[in-house]
């Protein structure tokens, strides 16, 4: 049924079923976030962990750190991710992990500040961070945004290393202790994270820390400020010509990428129990791009999808042994080239079609390529 | 009538090249004015100063007489003066009706953290926003274009859809940047009758730069003429139609001259 009565003067538009499903997607978005939250809590704090239960003991605290580790990737990514969807490539996020690591480990061993409290410090420090960089390089649009966001990482290490009284230069901050235990009237809130467990505490931590960082994406995405950032992305005079604030509009997205590199370093420094100038690369930075690019760009979860794939390729890859870098740049060569946007780009309307067009040897039967009259 | 925009004496220069030099007039509220002239006087040039898109070299503009030349350009959209682009000027990853919801931006009355966890206000906005948009759409024809990809919309559509996001700002003066380039005279007719409606059902002054010369013609209360960069003539249809030096700028000397 038509939702509006279509103009006989016009030509009615085309639509495949991709443009149906996308639109029932959008129709039915109050009740399927909830359900997609509540799955994605019943498989990482019970699916996951109990499937590392069932493994060697030995073994759990590696496969406990490897999830950690993509979860903190993927928040790091998901900023990322977010500068993207301003139309601002971004390849200085491992920057912003570093300060924000550095930022907890300072405030934990000289201020004898909780952990607890210096995760939120980390990512208010990044975003004031954030501020001053982002005022004036903001401006600049493609490629010259990313010259100057590549160049950060390196800055903020030789900042690291040009500071020792604060940072202890190259031999990093070694001591930082595992977080205590936080009650509140009698009730422990928190436990507290021993040698013994703190690698499945960290994991239940930074998941939900994840969780947390996409359903704010999420949010964001869907309000008006997601709308006016994907203006932005698409043109910026007209948006300025529509009345947006450019200057602030691109501040806002950037300084909460930053605030989530932040809060992904200070999880970092606590999951390694120490920082170095090098824990964060240029490398991780071109990765936390590389994520978005594999995951998708046209959507927020992409940042995660990716990381899950590349970090656990990049993991398995480790059998190769000299020839693990090797492997994987071939493999994501391979991956760019066949899905050049990304795993979330594919649909299973487009897949299935694919398959039924070799399958009949034919061409597909269903329409779904977006009708464009003016050629 | 009374005046509400008025352009003193405007200059503006590329390193030697002078591309508007001194240009005055103004407009009233409620008239259609048309800024004309071959290709390369500067009509482009004197939108953007207009629109302060570009800083101006020398003059300025005023807005019920406050100067707009010089702030940025969601200030001046903010004071009513908007500007639409060329047709190829859109946001091409949304659909029609988000197109015209985001151009709503300038009547919101929420704060973005309000937008972001969904207050009474907000979502109150938001429903407004809807309705508004669906009424623009519906004045403009594009109803059952709504949910189509604003990338997929044929031409005239796309020149409607420009219209439309301008119309969602509220404004007070439109400007309209070559609304009839590359139709058809049946889609210049009908774009004529959709430009000439915003003015006489929504009250809008609407100054457009064009350079189909019928089409002026027909929509125009007053015109202005340019050539390399001044202004050669101002006045009605029927007096530029007849203004040797305009006749001399399009078709090179007043002797052979053969109406426009």
């Amino acid at each position: 049924m038509e939702r509006f009565p279509s103009n006989p003067n016009l030509p009615s538009p085309q639509r495949g079923n991709l443009s149906n499903l996308s639109r029932f997607v959008q129709e039915s978005r109050p009740t399927w976030p909830w359900l997609g939250t509540v799955f994605a809590l019943i498989l990482l704090f019970f699916v996951i962990p109990d499937f590392i239960a069932s493994m060697r003991p030995e073994k759990q605290g590696l496969i406990y750190y490897q999830f950690t580790q993509i979860a903190l990737l993927s928040i790091a990514a998901a900023g990322v991710w977010l500068t993207f969807y301003i139309g601002r490539i971004n390849i200085g996020q491992g920057a912003l992990c570093l300060v924000g690591a550095y930022v907890s480990a300072i405030v934990q061993v000289k201020l004898d500040v909780s952990y607890w409290l210096t995760i939120p410090l980390a990512g208010i420090f990044c975003v004031l961070v954030g501020i001053v960089i982002g005022w004036p390089i903001l401006r600049l649009r493609g490629v010259y945004f990313a010259m100057i966001t590549l160049i950060l990482t390196e800055v903020a290490k030789l900042v690291v290393l040009n500071f020792p009284i604060v940072t202890n230069g190259a031999r990093g901050i070694t001591n930082i202790p595992l977080p205590e235990a936080v009650t509140l009237f009698g009730f422990t809130i928190l436990p507290e994270f021993t040698a013994d467990n703190n690698r499945m505490y960290f994991y239940f931590l930074s998941m939900f820390v994840m969780v947390l960082t996409f359903i704010a994406l999420f949010r964001l995405v869907h309000s008006r400020i997601g709308r006016l950032c994907k203006s932005l992305q698409q043109n910026e005079e007209l948006a300025s010509s529509l009345g947006v604030n450019l200057v602030l509009l691109r501040l806002i997205p950037f300084c909460i990428s930053c605030f989530m590199g932040g809060v992904a370093g200070a999880l970092a420094a606590g999951v390694q129990h120490n920082v170095g100038p090098s824990i964060f690369t240029v490398q991780d930075s071109v990765n936390y791009m590389l994520y978005c690019f594999m995951g998708g760009l046209g959507n927020l979860f992409g940042p995660l999808v990716g990381t899950v794939i590349l970090r656990m390729g990049w993991n398995y890859l480790t059998a190769a042994g000299d020839y693990q870098l090797l492997f994987y740049a071939i493999a994501l060569i391979i991956l760019m080239l066949i899905i050049p946007n990304g795993v979330m780009s594919l649909s299973p309307v487009r897949i299935y079609q694919r398959v039924v067009g070799w399958l009949g040897n034919r061409r597909p039967t269903l329409n779904t390529v977006p009708h464009n009259r003016k050629s | 009538m009374e005046t509400i925009l008025e352009v003193n004496e405007v200059s503006r220069k590329f390193g030697g090249l002078v591309a508007v030099n001194g240009v005055s007039f103004t407009v009233k509220k409620g008239e259609i004015l048309s800024v004309i002239g071959p290709n390369g006087a500067g009509k482009s040039t004197l939108f953007k100063l207009i629109s302060s898109f570009m800083p101006t070299s020398s003059g300025n503009v005023t807005f019920r007489k406050e100067r707009i030349s010089g702030l940025a350009p969601h200030i001046v959209a903010r004071k009513g003066v908007v500007r639409t682009f060329q047709e190829t000027t859109i946001f091409r990853n949304m659909t029609v009706r988000e197109t015209v919801i985001v151009a709503h931006h300038l009547r919101s009355r929420a704060n973005l953290v309000g937008y972001y966890f969904g207050t009474h206000l907000a979502r109150k906005d938001e429903r407004e926003f809807g309705e508004s948009a669906d009424e623009i759409l519906a004045f403009l024809n594009l109803t059952a274009m709504a949910h189509e990809q604003a990338s997929n919309l044929p031409h005239g559509h796309l020149r409607a859809l420009g219209i439309a996001m301008g119309l969602a700002t509220n404004p007070v003066i439109l400007l309209l940047d070559e609304p009839f380039a590359g139709m058809n005279h049946e889609e210049t007719m009908r774009a004529v009758e959709m430009v000439r409606s915003l003015r006489d059902n929504r009250g809008l002054t609407v100054l457009l730069v064009e350079h189909d010369m019928p089409a002026v013609m027909k929509i125009s209360d007053r015109i202005v003429v340019l050539n390399f960069g001044q202004k050669i003539a101002e006045g009605t249809p029927q007096e530029i139609q007849q203004n040797p030096a305009v006749i001399e700028a399009y078709l090179g000397t007043a002797d052979e001259s053969i109406g426009i």
